[in-house]
């Protein structure tokens, strides 16, 4: 580790902490219906949508309506999404005449980016048409990270309003989350990526002739477009196989440090909206920094061990001073590499600029349990805001228990049925990532999947799982994920990690939302202050990690410890 | 239920022709009348003929050239990836132990993979280890290399974003200049 390098990392996130006041009181402005400078443009464009679609944007939906409203949209998602990926080959904009996918991974690949995963089985140089890449997937980020926005604003509008039946409406929040939030902002990003580097293109790519008289056969595309929205979207589904570790996803230091501000801007000023659509800006702040807490800390982790290195490379006669380089990039260096890596799971974002799988084991290990930590820190757009008010509703119920009064959290009262629901979708995670690594684990057909044995052949397992279960999408890709066993129930983990997870959640803000707001009292335990903040850290890390622990241990745990033993697989 | 299919089905029509459509095709068309040079790939060209490219790394194999890191996929720019081995893993550091050959402290960037199999950098110390191959089989001296070096080394802006770094296929290309090889 170097100063510079922990000023890269400080520099970077200043320009979060920058951006999110603004942003954050920006998108309260959008979503609780007020005037923005960018109504003149986007306004016809919104209610045009509104009256081709026959939505009556003044009409509040329950949460049930809420829900059903966004399941249609999803399947509606889904069908076209596979269908694109299935006929890709009669489709215009094929420049390298690439086949139709077959039906495990068009399966995999729609529910992937349906569900703000971007889990990718394929090489997109490799499979994807250019209108696969823009009209099918760079949709999805779009519509996914604003179907997230939206289903975070009802749970928001739960606490903002007292004794009310309706959370606002779908259609309206999606549409707006789209068009004045992520759209303007991956117009803006785009331009800069391209100035930075990126091409935006529709030819396929170029071939040339090295100095020593090689071919090399360059693939392009329209990348900068999609790159935007892959790391505002907090999607993570890169136009290459290599992902943002790919130079023309990311081609330089600065490329490298706007795509983590994109990443991290939208979900770490949502709770400044959430604080200051329920009256409270202290009480955002308080969320934030919780998350920034344990994403800091993921930081210092990957930052330590990755530059520590591998000592059995050591032995072989490397130089130990670059720390462990296999999977990285130089331009990137060993502190911008951590940052990213940390960044990437703490938000269900998944875009890499490192190979995960190459990192040391307890470099590994931090981004595997920032993931099974549930994606809250800050994670994925909106999932990462929905998320948190979980585990907040559940912090102050162990407060509550511990000084035996009825919990409260802004003043609506939390009893059994809050708490129940609460529970129902924190449980998804273990039960979908335990329970699938554990099938794969001992299925001949999923082992022959592994490309290393030993305890990262585990790692690649429990990865696949957190990070489609997590909604995540980054992996330890020494695993071929590509086979009918993995396309299916890695995408019915992602399926289940986004739906089985929002339904209940929504359920919650319903019951909520009918609540009356009572005022604080002096019994009030206070949710925007230190001990608060403390609370929701240990909530964070007890539930989330102490179920994943045993699997880790198995993982990386044992694994760090064979590198310190210098044993081999 | 049905009350919500004409929204669904139509918002998802519309903004696919907003988004898909309409809006990479702007950037496109934005991107290739005032970035040309960046949106066409930062194309190299060298008596007319494309070379390759200034953001994607490429494999030299001759002693005469200062040669990249190893690659997951021999540089093939339509189809990158990294090795994605483990820290334990026998394949990597049987790999590794053939590319130190014998030597001491190697830079660990001349003998480890990239992320993308594309990295078009090398480390400053990584090229310096080269230089005495590279002058021998050139028939120039040492100094003059090494100085090569110095200038073609990108050094962190303000002194502290990026790290520092060679690119490989311009010092080669500068090489191809002051040697015949």
């Amino acid at each position: 580790m170097t100063l510079i390098g922990w000023l890269q990392i400080a520099v970077v996130l200043a320009l979060v902490l920058a951006s999110l006041v603004p942003l954050g009181r920006y998108m309260a402005q959008v979503f609780t219906g007020g005037r923005t400078w960018l109504h003149p443009v986007l306004r016809p464009v919104e209610t045009g949508f509104y009256r081709l679609a026959g939505v009556d944007p003044a009409r509040e939906q329950g949460w049930h309506s809420y829900a059903v409203a966004m399941l249609m949209f999803s399947a509606a998602g889904f069908a076209s999404l596979y269908a694109i990926l299935r006929l890709q080959a009669y489709l215009p904009l094929n420049p390298q005449g690439f086949a139709g996918l077959p039906p495990d991974l068009a399966f995999n690949t729609a529910i992937s980016f349906l569900t703000n995963t971007n889990w990718q089985a394929y090489g997109g140089e490799t499979t994807m048409s250019h209108f696969s890449q823009m009209a099918g997937l760079a949709v999805h980020n779009f519509l996914s990270a604003a179907t997230g926005i939206a289903i975070a604003m009802a749970v928001t509008r739960a606490f903002a309003r007292s004794g009310a039946q309706g959370l606002g409406n779908f259609w309206v929040d999606m549409t707006r989350a789209t068009l004045y939030v992520l759209l303007p902002l991956s117009v803006v990003v785009a331009l800069l990526l391209i100035w930075l580097g990126v091409p935006q293109t529709l030819a396929a790519g170029f071939d040339a002739t090295t100095l020593e008289g090689a071919q090399q056969t360059i693939s392009m595309g329209p990348i900068a477009s999609q790159e935007a929205i892959k790391q505002l979207g907090t999607n993570g589904g890169g136009f290459f196989n290599a992902n943002s570790a790919h130079p023309f996803e990311n081609p330089s230091a600065l490329s490298n440090m706007l795509a983590i501000w994109a990443m991290l801007v939208v979900s770490a000023a949502l709770p400044i909206t959430f604080g200051r659509m329920v009256g409270s800006e202290r009480q955002g702040w308080a969320i934030l920094s919780a998350m920034a807490f344990l994403l800091i800390a993921g930081v210092g982790v990957v930052y330590w061990a990755e530059t520590s290195g591998n000592p059995l490379m050591a032995a072989l006669g490397v130089d130990p001073a670059m720390g462990n380089f296999e999977g990285k990039e130089i331009r990137f260096g060993q502190s911008m590499s951590a940052l990213f890596v940390a960044v990437t799971t703490g938000l269900s974002c998944g875009a890499v600029n490192a190979m995960h799988g190459s990192l040391t084991p307890l470099g590994g290990l931090v981004p595997l349990l920032l993931i099974q930590l549930g994606e809250v820190l800050p994670g994925g757009v909106g999932s990462g805001l929905y998320g948190m008010v979980v585990f907040a509703v559940l912090a102050v119920f162990v407060a509550g228990l511990m000084v035996g009064r009825t919990p409260e959290f802004l003043g609506k009262k939390i009893e059994a049925r809050e708490i129940k629901l609460a529970v129902l979708a924190v449980l998804i995670l273990p039960m979908v990532i335990l329970g699938f690594t554990a099938v794969s684990a001992m299925l001949p057909a999923a082992l022959s999947s592994l490309a290393n044995a030993g305890p990262h052949g585990l790692s690649e397992l429990l990865y696949a799982y957190s990070s489609a279960a997590g909604n995540n999408g980054s992996a330890f890709a020494g695993l071929s994920a590509n086979t009918p066993w993995f396309n299916t129930t890695l995408g019915i983990a992602m399926g289940l990690g986004r739906f089985a997870y929002v339904i209940p959640v929504l359920a919650m803000a319903g019951s909520l939302a009918a609540k009356p707001r009572a005022a604080a009292s002096v019994g009030t335990f206070p949710t925007d202050g230190g001990l608060f903040i403390g609370l929701l850290v240990g909530v964070i890390l007890i539930l989330g990690g102490l179920q994943f622990f045993p699997a880790l241990a198995l993982g990386p745990v044992v694994e760090h410890v064979l590198m310190l033993a210098g044993k081999t697989f | 239920m049905l009350t919500h299919l004409r929204p669904a089905v139509v918002l998802l029509a519309a903004f696919t022709l907003l988004l898909g459509v309409a809006y990479p095709l702007a950037i496109t068309g934005v991107a290739q009348a005032a970035f040309p040079d960046q949106a066409n790939g930062s194309q190299i060209a060298l008596d007319g003929k494309v070379i390759g490219s200034d953001l994607i790394g490429q494999s030299f194999a001759s002693p005469g050239y200062f040669h990249s890191r190893p690659s997951a996929v021999d540089y093939n720019a339509a189809g990158s990836s990294g090795s994605n081995l483990g820290p334990l893993s026998q394949q990597l550091l049987d790999r590794v132990a053939g590319d130190v050959a014998g030597r001491v402290a190697v830079p660990a960037d001349a003998v480890t993979t990239s992320a993308s199999g594309l990295d078009p950098h090398i480390s400053p110390a990584n090229a310096a280890e080269q230089i005495a191959r590279v002058a021998a089989a050139r028939k120039v001296t040492p100094d003059q290399l090494a100085k090569l070096v110095a200038d073609h080394t990108e050094q962190p802006m303000f002194g502290l974003i990026g790290e520092p770094r060679v690119n490989v296929l311009r010092l080669n290309l500068a090489l191809d200049k002051i040697a015949v090889n």
